[in-house]
């Protein structure tokens, strides 16, 4: 009997076989969503439930990765909430701001902070005597002593500061200004939208799209090396270069005389690179931008980061190509992106994604969710990585960020002085690059908005860091 | 307080689901006793009432809650709720019955299954709302009684396998009107309106339409046959994607390739069926807007949040949302889901409930199929065979095509969860495919004794 069943059940076991795989597989990309992808979508700002949250937890606080609370829930003795930032306008454009939207890390943090691991017992009492629960604390990666360095040494200027820490991705200071009392953001709200000159409300740092200036002169140095040329390969600069109908200067017509490849870096020099901007291959030379996270999403999940651009490609006019291989041209790039291809040079090519949100705690302190520094991949070669900071060194030892030279610390960088407009006088002051001594180590990009040579006014900002950071 | 209960009751329910759930796979195991099995089936049907109380309890106090305490408008609906409430307990009651005393040979499993899914649909939306659960109850009262003697039809009418052309052309006709006369509902036409009432008459169709091809092929004399099955089971599909309802031709096709491929013996003919419906469903997202909009939204919906997408990015947000464990009822926002209440349940729940709770409802759904596959390969007269094998596949095909494109698996098609979706044409026609397959296993009770007599 059994057997007179079976004969002729294959097909069915067939059928009834795969709608249970495909149920299953379907169960499992369920439980995946869940566990994996859910977070991306529930801190999106259209997702409104969040905010019923706060209806039964306190917003938790936001703390430096040193414990110093930058921002948290006070309440009233009538239970109104306020939320409070006691470094005022210092962490404004990294911890953000939680009225009339959201930004920062109370944007990134947002469901995270209107959950609550308190011990249960002490939430079980706040059900019945119908208490709220206090929500769990971001803590973040940033470093106070950092911010608050980077903050005082800036000055009034428009621009930002990203300091990184090359080996994880952390990010220790993120800096924008001009800034806002976050605290105020719902009185100020409606002048801080109407003022479209400052945009005060941009985080320049992750959202601002400068011309890198000579900065660039880190990726133009490199594709001219992989494309057979020498650090001693010798060049002529009288101050400034005419070709194809177009002059280049160098920065206040100072002829730096003849000099090689290693020398133009540290200088410099406008003449040189352009002339080394002419014998690139366009298409080879786009690549190596695209390799270095040009044209592409930053690796990061902070929220709100633009990408930088770059659109040179064969073909197009040699001006274009001289003023591009100076960093001038189309090309624009975020400080955040400065930031990170300094940590990546420093960190033998391998960009570690920068993060801000270090670990989740319930108000105990207890750890509820670490995250982890994640690797994005090698940008450059570890040789290619030992090129450039042998050419990065040389700006500190002969060039224009001698300011960098210290006893405490080895530092790097390329200074940059980016044209923003016709007037060749009014530059962007740029510096990006890192220092180490032993087994620590920092990346730091610096803009200054119209303040004028990357010397004269990022360098000292960047100093102000390394020695912060390194001090005993 | 409230709270308190709704916190305690989420972490019940979802205790009381898996139990149900694990129960539920257990009795299915190969060499598992008749009296432990039926112990089991016992156990299930006290944690369906279990859950359906629990549920209520927390619904109720809500209601009573929603105006401030001891408000009076408060006080009548919750009322009128814990009437709601009762009615529903006796209607499910009665259907256990139903299959329990008067269909004794009757599927336990079934039952329970269809009790369970019942409760849960009916749970959720009183929850949602008050005006669609009462529709949804009065339905159910219909479909109970409407279907209450299928099973017995099913068992003594042996001419239901010479009526191939009379599913035919009541199918090409019912679909026929719709593709021409039917009112558009997000893209598709679906519904004829008759007065007051309107009805999805492809809900009904598919069941006429598994009747037919187990007519046509449960017994093939001659290729013709074959091609005439074929011929025919072409223009339902086709007049459904001339109604733009896509969902039903992918739910009628599959039927189709999967009877045949069953009638035959050839998995080609079953393969090369599904390539050549892929093929149409990649020219169809080409011709049709509606098809790239839905596309669209799987791929990205954050992207498109403003427009295509914002319906399943509102059902990803409540099922991310509630998590694993559920926000607990009323304590998310299921109302910001478009259609919530029909295509995307399944996102309520899984927000409220708990997103352990959904997952052992997909279980559920899945048990029930695997019961329906069961009895076809019991069962030893192929016409019934074909039968259980095709309300099988529909079922499967549709549960899948709702399930998947809530969380996202799959683009959305606009088809509803089998007995816990609004709906009165889903729901009665769910509950007729339920009631033939319970004839199905009260005629094997008549198999079984013929073999008896036998040896
Ligand atoms: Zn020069």
């Amino acid at each position: 009997m059994k057997k007179k069943r079976s004969i002729k059940n294959r097909e069915y076991a067939v059928i009834a076989y795969g709608f249970l795989g495909v149920f299953i597989a379907m169960s499992l990309y369920f439980a995946y969503y869940l566990t994996f992808e859910a977070e991306d979508f529930i801190n999106n700002p259209y997702n409104a439930r969040v905010s019923l949250f706060s209806e039964n937890v306190i917003r938790g606080d936001v703390l430096s990765a040193d414990g110093q609370v930058l921002a948290t829930t006070e309440i009233a003795a009538d239970g109104s909430e306020t939320r409070s930032y006691p470094y005022g306008r210092v962490f404004a454009h990294a911890v953000g701001y939680n009225t009339n939207g959201k930004a920062g890390v109370e944007l990134d943090g947002n469901f995270n902070m209107l959950r609550s691991h308190s011990f249960f017992l002490t939430r079980l009492i706040n059900d019945f005597t119908d208490k709220k629960d206090q929500g769990d604390s971001v803590v973040t990666t940033l470093d106070a002593s950092m911010q608050q360095a980077a903050y005082n040494a800036f000055g009034n200027y428009r621009g930002a500061v990203v300091a990184i820490e090359p080996s994880t991705g952390k990010i220790l200071a993120l800096m924008s200004k001009p800034d806002f009392d976050p605290a105020g953001i719902a009185s100020q709200w409606d002048s801080l939208q109407s003022d479209s000159e400052s945009s005060v409300l941009l985080n320049r740092a992750t959202q601002g799209l400068y011309p890198p200036g000579s900065t660039f002169k880190i990726l133009t140095a490199l594709e001219y090396l992989h494309e057979g040329g020498s650090t001693e390969d010798a060049f002529n600069c009288e101050g400034t270069y005419t070709e194809n109908g177009y002059t280049i200067h160098c920065y206040g017509n100072t002829a730096h005389g003849e000099e090689d490849l290693k020398g133009a870096f540290a200088r410099s020099c406008n003449v040189a690179f352009s002339q080394t901007g002419l014998s690139l291959d366009l298409n080879k030379y786009r690549t190596l931008a695209e390799n270095m996270l040009f044209n592409k999403d930053i690796p990061t999940k902070i929220s709100n980061v633009k990408p930088s651009t770059f659109s040179l490609k064969k073909g197009d006019d040699p001006v274009l190509v001289m003023q591009t291989a100076i960093g001038q041209g189309d090309t624009l790039m975020t400080p955040l992106h400065g930031a990170i291809i300094a940590a990546a040079i420093d960190n033998e090519g391998v960009v570690m994604e920068p993060y801000i949100m270090d670990k989740i705690v319930n108000d105990n302190g207890d750890l509820v969710r670490p995250y982890f520094g994640e690797t994005y991949g090698s940008i450059v070669s570890k040789e290619d990585a030992k090129k450039l900071k042998k050419l990065m060194r040389s700006v500190v030892t002969d060039g224009t960020g001698s300011a960098l030279l210290s006893d405490n610390y080895k530092a790097y960088g390329k200074t940059g002085s980016a044209e923003y407009t016709s007037d060749k006088n009014a530059t962007h002051s740029w510096f990006v690059g890192f220092a180490n001594k032993d087994d620590k180590e920092v990346a730091v990009a610096v803009i200054m908005e119209g303040a004028g040579s990357g010397s004269s006014h990022a360098v000292p900002v960047a100093r102000a860091m390394f020695d912060e950071y390194f001090k005993e | 307080m409230l709270h308190l209960l709704t916190t305690i009751s989420k972490f019940t329910m979802i205790f009381i689901m898996a139990l149900y759930t694990y129960f539920s796979f257990k009795a299915l195991m190969p060499r598992i006793s008749q009296e432990s099995s039926a112990g089991l089936y016992k156990k299930q049907t006290a944690l369906v009432m279990l859950l359906f109380i629990n549920g209520y309890i927390v619904i109720l106090m809500h209601t009573l809650y929603q105006n401030g305490e001891g408000e009076a408008s408060s006080v009548t609906a919750a009322q009128m709720m814990l009437v709601l409430f009762l009615a529903e307990l006796v209607l499910l009651r009665i259907l256990f019955i139903i299959y329990k005393y008067f269909y004794g040979a009757a599927s336990d499993a079934l039952v329970n299954n269809m009790c369970m899914l019942l409760a849960v649909g009916f749970l959720i939306l009183s929850r949602l709302s008050w005006d669609k659960a009462l529709r949804q109850f009065f339905l159910a009262v219909a479909a109970v009684i409407l279907t209450a003697l299928i099973p017995l039809f099913v068992r003594k009418l042996k001419f239901l396998n010479k009526l191939a052309y009379l599913y035919a052309i009541i199918g090409i006709g019912g679909l026929g009107l719709v593709a021409v006369a039917g009112s558009t509902d997000y893209g598709a036409k679906l519904n004829i309106s008759l007065g007051p009432v309107t009805i999805q008459p492809s809900e009904f169709i598919k069941i006429l339409f598994v009747f037919f091809l187990a007519s046509m092929l449960y017994n093939i004399k001659d290729i013709r046959q074959i091609y005439v099955a074929t011929a025919i089971a072409g223009i339902h599909v086709l007049l459904l994607v001339a109604a733009r309802d896509l969902g039903g031709a992918a739910i009628f096709g599959v039927t189709f390739l999967a009877m045949l491929y069953v009638a035959t013996g050839r998995l080609s003919l079953f393969l090369g069926g599904m390539g050549l419906g892929m093929a149409g469903a990649f020219v169809a997202s080409k011709i049709f807007t509606h098809v790239q909009n839905r596309i669209v939204a799987w791929k990205d919906p954050l992207s498109v949040i403003d427009s295509q997408g914002y319906q399943v990015a509102q059902s990803l947000f409540a099922i991310g949302t509630g998590g694993w464990m559920g926000s607990g009822l009323y304590e998310g926002m299921p109302e910001k889901i478009p259609v919530v209440t029909k295509d995307f349940i399944f996102a309520a729940i899984s927000e409220e409930m708990g997103g352990i709770f959904a997952l052992c409802l997909i279980f559920v759904c899945i048990n029930c199929f695997l019961m329906f596959f069961n009895i076809s390969m019991q069962i030893r007269d192929k016409f019934y065979k074909l039968i259980a094998l095709g309300l099988g596949t529909v079922y499967g095909i549709q549960t899948f095509l709702t399930l998947g494109g809530v969380i996202r698996f799959i683009p959305s098609t606009g088809v509803t969860l089998p007995l816990v979706s609004y709906g009165g044409s889903s729901l009665i026609s769910t509950m007729i495919l339920f009631a033939v397959i319970q004839g199905l296993y009260c005629l094997r009770e008549d198999q079984k004794r013929e073999e008896e007599e036998i040896y």
